[in-house]
């Protein structure tokens, strides 16, 4: 495993797919990031990872479009106007951005709709994508969070989009399941997808990282090939410290 | 694949808002047990002779209304608030204001069902009787409907991100609906009076209905302008 260790570099040999200059992000008179600058190149599967407040979902927000940098471009796919290339963007939230008086497929139909999809079969493979039984007439207000997780990531991934932004996918979900659903970002990324994964978790994508982004206090700290050994366990990291 | 169209997405998501208000009822039973009780409350609290009943009824029968709307308007955004729904609409290349039109057509929908409900009970508790034409109460209660919910929809999309957006929202709806209020009172008293035809003939209601088109046609156009930045404001 390679380290190149440098803030903001990356392989700069294709256009990338998400490009930041200078990305900065205030909140009132809280700087959640300050001046990111960073290429990244397409068809990779990145992990982003930091301490709780370093400002990985606010990347992820800006890189949709959810949130506007208070400083600094950004553009994506190629695009400065982010609206002109949503439709090929996937985004799966922290919360699961789905309705919970609809079972899982009504909710993907209407999703795909936003999307231009009307076929109901995308949605049924979708969900069959993610282990789950197209067929349940059950609400996801009464989907277990592993579930509602998969559902969540089953609409991000339902449009077949070129880039996928994945905001904490594993949290509340079983490690079996999380080992499934970090494959099929494996599958994705071995399609030429690029894929952000914002984690706690980076031993589950551990198997299928490229690449892993650390975030600290609004900064991107380093940027690694796969995940760093002192990443994976952090836990034993500090106690034997 | 394509965008889908401004229609389209209305469609689908004015059928997923009738679909989920169905199942929950949590508009349509918060509106209906608010009416009916301003409409007890009222009752008692008045005992209006048959022809101050006509006088009073158009006030009363509209503030029950704009009221009960208020309750529902809240509860339309709520849902998308639920689970951070609305992030997954803005992140989609589906058009802004096809949420805002289905949510206004959803939220007429409520209130003319409530409209429908509500008449009868009016009309038993204030022993009411139009002594003008029907079809101007009819074209008024769905002007003064419209001129309520998408100044209402938009407001309430306004102030989704407020700490005490329930508050907030008849603070800016109220003020601006002073208009559109006036002009459904008055268009709809005159009609159950009969005033219009003593004093001008069938002319005086057309003022106000009139009036409440264009308030109709005003907001409706600004609503849609601004609903964009509304949607996407931090």
């Amino acid at each position: 495993m390679s380290s190149n260790n440098t803030p903001g570099s990356a392989n700069t040999g294709s256009k990338p797919a998400v490009s930041l200059s200078d990305i900065t992000k205030h909140f009132g008179r809280f700087a959640a990031l300050r001046g990111i600058t960073a290429n990244f190149v397409p068809g990779k599967l990145y992990v982003i990872l930091g301490e709780n407040g370093a400002g990985k979902s606010t990347l992820l927000r800006i890189i949709t479009g959810l949130l506007a940098p208070t400083r600094g471009k950004l553009a994506v796919l190629g695009s400065e106007d982010l609206r002109s290339v949503a439709m090929r963007v996937g985004y799966m939230g922290h919360a699961p951005l789905l309705y919970d008086e609809m079972d899982g497929l009504e909710n993907l139909r209407y999703f795909a709709g936003l999307y231009g999809i009307d076929n109901d079969e995308l949605c049924s493979a979708s969900l069959a994508r993610v282990g789950l039984d197209p067929a349940l007439k059950r609400r996801v207000g009464q989907y277990s969070q592993g579930m509602r997780q998969r559902t969540s990531l089953a609409r991000a991934i339902l449009h077949d989009p070129e880039l996928l932004l994945l905001d904490e996918p594993f949290s509340n979900v079983d490690v079996s399941s999380a080992r499934e659903m970090s494959r099929l970002l494996g599958v994705m990324r071995d399609q030429g997808k690029t894929i952000f994964v914002v984690t706690h978790q980076a031993p589950v994508m551990e198997p299928v990282c490229d690449e892993s982004v650390l975030i600290t206090a609004g900064r991107i700290a380093a940027r690694e090939q796969g995940i760093p050994p002192y990443l994976l366990n952090p836990y034993t990291q500090e106690v034997s410290k | 694949m394509s965008s889908p169209s401004l229609a389209a997405m209305t469609r689908a998501t004015l059928a997923k808002d009738l679909r989920l208000e169905w199942r929950s009822k949590d508009a349509i039973n918060s509106m209906l047990f608010f009416a009916l009780l301003v409409v007890v409350i009222f009752a008692f609290a008045f005992d209006p002779t048959a022809e101050e009943s006509r006088r009073i009824a158009g006030g009363l029968i509209w503030t029950a209304l704009l009221f009960a709307t208020v309750v529902a308007l809240n509860q339309t955004w709520a849902r998308e608030l639920r689970n951070n729904v609305l992030d997954a609409y803005r992140v989609s290349p589906a058009p802004p204001n096809a949420m805002f039109l289905a949510k206004a057509f959803a939220n007429f929908i409520f209130v003319a069902v409530l409209q429908m409900l509500m008449t009868p009970l009016f009309i038993i508790f204030y022993n009411l009787r139009s002594i003008g034409p029907v079809w101007q109460l009819v074209l008024i209660g769905l002007l003064a409907n419209w001129a309520l919910v998408v100044n209402g929809t938009f407001f309430a999309a306004m102030s989704l991100r407020t700490r005490n957006r329930e508050i907030m929202l008849p603070l800016i709806l109220f003020p601006i609906s002073i208009p559109a209020l006036m002009a459904m009172v008055e268009a709809t008293t005159q009609v159950l009076t009969g005033t219009a035809q003593v004093i001008s003939g069938d002319s005086s209601p057309r003022f106000w209905i009139q009036l409440l088109g264009v308030y109709d046609v005003v907001f409706t156009v600004v609503c849609l302008a601004l609903f964009e930045t509304v949607l996407n404001a931090e």
